[in-house]
């Protein structure tokens, strides 16, 4: 088992708590307000994501063999959910990113926020993770 | 008022009884994530009535063919049909004959046809264009691009902050370099309803035309161009009933006339040849290619329905349940009201505390409540009022009290999850 696959199992074992979906909201809400401070530096449109309902910021830095990622929404749910996928895609290696299926959203019965239709800027945000790990393979 | 309008009056109370007609609309009693529907969403689309789904239905079943073409029964049938529906909508809303109903895909491609077919052939260098500020973004871009395809100016009358736009300063932006004026008739962001008639007045006084975007009126007011005296009228058959993919563009038949067409092809022509091609008669001219039948005959049919109901039964039913809708909201903590123009139909924009809308749209809708969240297409609007967005719940004649006790017990609990 890689990090990431790891990541998300101890994901899905923690919303296992849950057997109603206010407590899981809220659970994902509290993750989002501890996100680590977005730098206002960084909250520039150059790093914005666009979606029709909520706003995404986002940037990549390399670390070593790694990709680190940090993101914010102006949306409480939306900082949730990049709580959650910081948790699992950021510090990463850009092969295991790439190598391995986000199985947590189905597990987690999130893929009404993430899918690829929604236009919350979430998406976005998972196309831009991977075109980062997509272009650090490409690089090596 | 017809026999079947008087059935449904209550004699005790003077109220009209809305409820049989609710039942006529089957995705009502649909549930949504364990809880009963609750859609509060019909001014992005409304929801379609059994005559209108039967209607389209049996049109698909037993009477589809092209239109306008066809010798054989089919294509009369289908014909009759699709030509009824142009007839149900001059009725509909007064206009003087069918050559003044264009039949398009929405309000949308209207407004566009207006701006390219009228106001590209005249507008130069210093002409105006008049817009105000709480248009949908289907009253802005189409004026931004025939700006910028002429060097005309786009000009921006400002509302103020009930969200009303005042006659004076519709007045005050009425100069000589203006070419047309194009406003809604009721906003879809603020539900304020603008004083359109005595607005055409001022404008034809200054031998400006008129378009209105009357999107959101035709569903929720009675409403008559001929009294109105607009140029033209737009609006959409989704948001009155009838499926996606109608919708009409009312034009004076003799600015009609003069106009080119907008799209060239089928049906639009009288002949064609290498050397040059004669067009059609109204309104065929603006309408090329196979249009959308049976959108436009399931419009034909929301009109019936509504029409059986009374636009005035409507309006009053709306107002009724508009003035619950925003008495509840404000007995909660912390409720900002965004429009409060002191006429209004069927839309209350606002803000929770400082819950983003998006989250607040998908804490509802874990309750079965549909409610529109974002920038609703009027940027402009969420830039006046300093908000990234609202959450708006949008009435239709469904809608009842009880779908507004629904929402505010959805937005106390959404108010517990995001407090902990």
């Amino acid at each position: 088992m890689n990090e990431i696959e790891q990541a998300q199992q101890e994901l899905v074992e923690e919303f296992q708590f849950f057997d109603n979906w206010m407590d899981r909201y809220q659970y994902i809400i509290d993750l989002g307000r501890q996100l680590p401070k977005f730098d206002e530096s960084d909250r520039v449109d150059a790093n914005k994501i666009r979606g029709c309902q909520s706003q995404v910021w986002f940037t990549a830095e390399h670390c070593g063999d790694r990709i680190r990622f940090q993101a914010i929404s102006d949306a409480a749910i939306v900082s949730g959910l990049i709580a959650l996928l910081m948790r699992v895609y950021s510090n990463r290696k850009p092969a295991e990113i790439l190598s391995t299926t986000p199985n947590f959203v189905s597990a987690l019965q999130l893929e009404q926020h993430l899918s690829a239709t929604r236009s919350n800027g979430l998406s976005a945000m998972l196309k831009a993770i991977s075109e980062h790990a997509r272009a650090a393979v490409e690089a090596a | 008022m017809n026999t079947a309008q008087n059935s449904m009056q209550d004699d005790d109370t003077g109220t009209f009884d809305m409820e049989s007609y609710r039942a006529e609309f089957p995705i009502l009693s649909r549930e949504i994530n364990g809880c009963p529907l609750v859609y509060l969403d019909s001014a992005a689309s409304s929801q379609l009535p059994n005559t209108v789904i039967n209607a389209v239905s049996e049109y698909q079943k037993t009477k589809h063919a092209n239109v306008h073409r066809g010798v054989h029964t089919l294509s009369h049938l289908a014909t009759d049909a699709y030509e009824g529906a142009r007839d149900s909508i001059v009725d509909f809303i007064g206009a003087a004959s069918r050559s003044e109903i264009i039949l398009t895909s929405g309000t949308t491609e209207s407004i566009n046809l207006v701006a390219q077919s009228f106001a590209r052939p005249i507008l130069g260098s210093g002409d105006k264009i008049v817009i105000t500020q709480l248009e949908h973004h289907s009253n802005i871009v189409p004026w931004q691009l025939v700006c910028e395809q002429t060097g005309a100016e786009l000009h921006v009358i400002p509302i103020n902050e009930r969200g009303e736009v005042s006659l004076d300063d519709v007045v005050a932006a009425l100069d000589d370099n203006v070419r047309l004026l194009a406003v809604a008739y009721v906003s879809n962001a603020l539900g304020s309803i603008l004083p359109i008639k005595e607005i055409v007045k001022e404008a034809h006084d200054r031998s400006i035309p008129v378009l209105v975007d009357g999107a959101q009126a035709v569903p929720h007011i009675p409403v008559d161009v001929q009294d109105l005296d607009c140029d033209f009228f737009a609006f959409s058959g989704h948001k009155m009933f009838a499926p996606t993919g109608s919708g009409v563009l009312y034009g004076k038949e003799n600015i009609l006339e003069k106009m080119p067409p907008y799209k060239g092809g089928g049906d639009m022509i009288l002949e064609v040849h290498f050397e040059g091609t004669t067009y059609n008669e109204l309104p065929y001219k603006f309408e090329a290619g196979t249009p959308n039948i049976s959108s436009v005959i399931g419009l034909g049919e929301s009109i019936a329905f509504l029409t059986a109901i009374g636009m005035r039964n409507v309006y009053d039913h709306e107002n009724r349940v508009l003035d619950y809708l925003t008495s509840q909201l404000s007995t909660l903590d912390e409720m900002r009201l965004i429009g409060t123009a002191a006429k209004k139909a069927s839309v209350q924009s606002f803000m929770l505390a400082d819950i983003h809308p998006h989250d607040l749209g998908t804490i509802l809708d874990h309750q079965g409540v549909a409610i529109r969240t974002g920038h609703h297409c009027a940027m402009p609007v969420m830039d006046y009022f300093a908000v990234p967005g609202t959450a708006r719940a949008s009435l239709a004649l469904y809608n009842n009290e009880n779908d507004v006790d629904r929402m505010i017990e959805a937005l106390v609990k959404a108010r517990e999850v995001f407090r902990s």
